[in-house]
């Protein structure tokens, strides 16, 4: 700091008046509560300051929690805002009809984007490797529905203690015109205050679950009943091992000659049948499914085959502009 | 005693706690510590450790980005989430090197607690007064300091009580009440969530039981009540809905309500939280209140108690910690964002500086990234805000460059002068007061007959918010 010499005195807190003593809470709050509030001040935030925001709904466990905020936080009415599902050819049949029975029950517009041309030419993980397949079929697909769309503000249900590259992430994260993040453009964050202004092109991702662990995300599912994809839950399924990992046998590379084995297996979360393994498991339901939770540690992006690819694969991901 | 296996009860509380340190005092270590003694470290990330039989390196499980792991350094405030039975923590973990304070600040921000890391060989280091000194200015409720690196000290109470007392003395000095302290080695986890024989000599709580028991979300006493309107929306039988949440304070059915700027009066008809309605409602609750009267409220209006209005002013002073690589610049069209509205700055004076590392006010003659100024600051319309010292929560503000949309600065304010001149009860008498300080700056005809000022005022107000939608 340039500082001149003509000051030099001892630094003292400007209390002024009597010391303002500090009061409990009256109410103690359990963490449930003060996470829902804290989403749900973004998302009306959101809505206020931006022009055209949408909410990026992948049909996992994140997404539904994020859906019944948003409702919570703008009823009785409508949902002002669409969700957009990026639909990458190679999802498991049951997560889209699942998708479409939610956006019927619940009485939102759902848009469906997908990478046609890529699709089309026969880009598939197997072959291109998932980090390649993703770019094409996630980023590009994303980025394309949100120009297209002209959304400025997309909501997503990402969480800081996914993945470790995902620590530093904002509540509020700028993408450049091309959709890409850089950490300089990224503003600090400080008492829900949040500087919104962007040039023209520019947008932002907003994330209200930032501050959500899965155990909270479960938590809230289990108290608001909110409807999750049967994935979820433990049943009976063809899968086959490759790698070490069990995978869905509808996720298998089409010529493989790998013997399809039946398994009690589960999701861990929602990706492409190629990338995302299942676990072994017997929980068949919420109570069940959350006391394996406590149980096993392994954090639930391992069982994306994309993180596992090298470290920083999340990070590259981000600063091409997908999520 | 935390179970290691915690099975997490309904009911916990969430504390935000910020930690920093200088670099080497142990603090990666010490949350690395932390997450695995209580279980949360997940298993795919111990491989993170250093395989088996070598010292496992705690702090490689906090370094995110691949950038800063490459330089070795930690660029950005970093959370991290951890779970007991009793209690659920957000660690806003704050790099110690040099951009220090724009980092600590905003992991302070929202803190219920601090966490101060001392490296028990060397005492009170300036980087540890810095952190100290921060945690006062943005009014942490409570801050523990924690000891480390006791086991290079044969675990000497002796050391600790030193080192206490030198706390002791430096929170005196800045006018604060003496922190606790906690002595403990985060390497080999004594102190930290168990106890050690060696630290025996310290009946106090464990680190981890500090923060099981830290009070959460402490309000100023008697804080007043503050609402900035969010939005307003229709419910289907056509009435008007205003959704937002109290900064703080408490609002209850009955209460009456006033608007600023507009001035407007209501009385709070029904409350809802988003889980059914509510006779009282606490602050940081979303809310969707329903007044008495269908005011044309809209986003930038604060709804308050009429007895409790904050002052009408356009001079504030206020703390400033400049995060931009751009320093202040003269003259520049700089707004002002509160919780409420966003207000054009005419004028940024600097009277003097806070110089971190010795604690001591100082002359200045510009703001750079990291720096602590007091400026007085004049802006073009009125602004509502309380001292950041009595009411945290509705008293600071951002300070936004208009041209490269950058967020320049965070600001306290710490009092207005003419705030106090003007804490006269009656609303009229200020309300006058205030326009012929328009009329003297030319904003207003110095002939409008003084009886229609009230409306004038509305319309003035009126452009405000238009001009900002
Ligand atoms: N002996 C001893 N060494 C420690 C202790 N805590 C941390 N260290 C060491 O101090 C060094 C710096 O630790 P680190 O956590 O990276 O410090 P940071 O820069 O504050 O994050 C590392 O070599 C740690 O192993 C402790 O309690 N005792």
């Amino acid at each position: 700091m340039s500082t001149t010499p003509l000051i030099d005195r001892p630094f003292v807190l400007p209390i002024t008046g009597s010391r303002p003593t500090t009061e409990p809470a009256t109410v103690s709050r359990s963490h449930l509560d003060a996470l829902e509030a804290e989403a749900i001040f973004l998302f009306r935030e959101v809505v206020a300051e931006f022009e055209r925001p949408v909410l990026l709904y992948s049909v996992g466990k994140d997404s539904s929690v994020l859906l019944r905020l948003a409702k919570k936080a703008f009823a009785p009415g409508r949902l002002p805002f669409p969700l957009l599902h990026v639909d990458t050819g190679f999802k498991h049949p049951e997560m889209l009809a699942f998708r479409d029975r939610i956006a019927r029950s619940e009485g939102v517009e759902l848009i469906v984007h997908r990478n046609e041309e890529a699709i089309a030419s026969g880009v598939n993980p197997w072959e291109s490797g998932c980090g390649a397949c993703c770019a094409q079929l996630k980023t590009k697909a994303l980025l394309d529905a949100l120009t297209e769309g002209r959304f400025d503000a997309a909501f997503g249900g990402a969480r800081r203690d996914e993945e470790k590259s995902r620590a530093k992430e904002r509540v509020l994260s700028f993408r450049d015109r091309h959709g890409r993040w850089e950490p300089r453009n990224q503003r600090p964050e400080l008492w829900s205050v949040f500087n919104t202004r962007i040039h023209p092109g520019e947008s932002v991702r907003a994330f209200p679950l930032s501050n959500w662990t899965e155990a909270d995300v479960w938590e809230y599912v289990d108290r608001e009943d909110i409807p999750v994809a049967p994935l979820y839950f433990a049943a009976r399924r063809p899968v086959v091992e490759l790698d070490g990992r069990l995978l869905p046998a509808t996720g298998a590379p089409p010529d493989h000659e790998l013997p399809v084995l039946e398994r009690r297996t589960r999701f861990r979360s929602l990706g492409c049948g190629p990338c995302t393994g299942v676990v072994e498991s017997g929980a068949s339901s919420l109570a069940e499914l959350r006391a394996e939770l406590q149980a096993s540690r392994s954090s639930e992006r391992a069982g994306r085959l994309i993180d596992h690819e090298n470290d920083d694969a999340m990070e590259r991901k981000k600063r091409d502009g997908y999520f | 005693m935390a179970t290691s296996n915690p099975t997490p009860t309904e009911h916990r509380e969430l504390l935000r706690l910020c930690t920093a340190g200088s670099v080497d005092d142990g603090k990666s270590t010490l949350i690395g510590r932390l997450l695995h003694d209580t279980d949360g470290v997940p298993d795919d990330q111990r491989g993170e450790l250093g395989g088996p039989g070598s010292e496992p390196d705690w702090a490689r499980l906090t370094d995110g980005l691949k950038a800063e792991r490459e330089q070795g350094i930690t660029i950005d405030v970093a959370y991290r989430h951890l779970g007991t039975s009793r209690r659920r923590f957000l660690i806003a973990d704050a790099p110690g090197h040099e951009q220090y304070t724009r980092n600590m600040v905003t992991g302070a921000s929202d803190a219920d607690l601090a966490l101060v890391l001392v490296d028990a060989r060397h005492g009170l280091k300036p980087q540890g007064r810095r952190h100290l000194l921060l945690s006062a200015l943005l009014q942490v409720p409570t801050i523990l300091v924690a000891i480390n690196k006791m086991d290079l000290v044969d675990h000497d109470p002796r050391v600790f009580a030193r080192i206490r007392d030198e706390v002791a003395a430096f929170a005196a000095r800045l006018g604060l009440e003496a922190p606790a302290c906690v002595p403990l080695a985060a390497r080999s986890g004594e102190n930290v969530v168990h106890r050690s024989p060696r630290l025996a000599w310290h009946d106090g709580p464990t680190l981890l039981e500090h923060l099981e028991s830290a009070p959460v979300g402490r309000r100023p006493t008697g804080a007043p009540w503050r609402f900035p309107v969010q939005g307003v929306q229709r419910d289907e039988a056509g009435g008007r809905q205003v959704m937002g949440s109290s900064r703080s304070g408490c609002v209850h059915v009955g209460d009456e309500v006033l608007a600023l700027p507009s001035g407007r009066r209501s009385r709070v008809r029904a409350i809802e939280t988003v889980n059914g309605a509510t006779p009282q409602a606490r602050p940081d609750e979303p809310l969707r209140l329903r007044l008495a009267d269908e005011l044309d409220l809209g986003r930038g209006e604060l709804l308050v108690h009429p007895e409790e209005a904050p002052a009408l002013t356009r001079d504030l002073e206020a703390h400033l910690v400049w995060f931009d690589q751009e320093p202040l610049k003269r003259g520049h069209p700089y707004l002002l964002k509160t919780p409420q509205l966003v207000e054009r700055v005419e004028s940024v004076e600097l009277l003097d500086g806070v110089a971190v590392e010795t604690a001591s006010i100082v002359g200045i003659d510009g703001l750079a990234q990291n720096d602590i100024g007091r400026v007085r600051l004049r802006t073009h319309g009125p602004v509502f805000l309380d001292s950041y010292f009595e009411n945290r929560r509705f008293g600071s503000f951002l300070l936004v460059d208009p041209v490269t949309h950058a967020t320049a600065a965070a600001g306290l304010v710490s009092l207005s002068p003419e705030a106090d001149a003007e804490r006269s009860d009656d609303l009229q008498e200020r309300f006058e007061s205030f326009l012929h300080g328009l009329q003297a700056d030319g904003l207003l005809a110095s002939d409008a007959a003084t009886t229609d000022w009230p409306e004038r005022f509305l319309a003035l107000g009126r452009e405000l918010v238009t001009r900002r939608a």
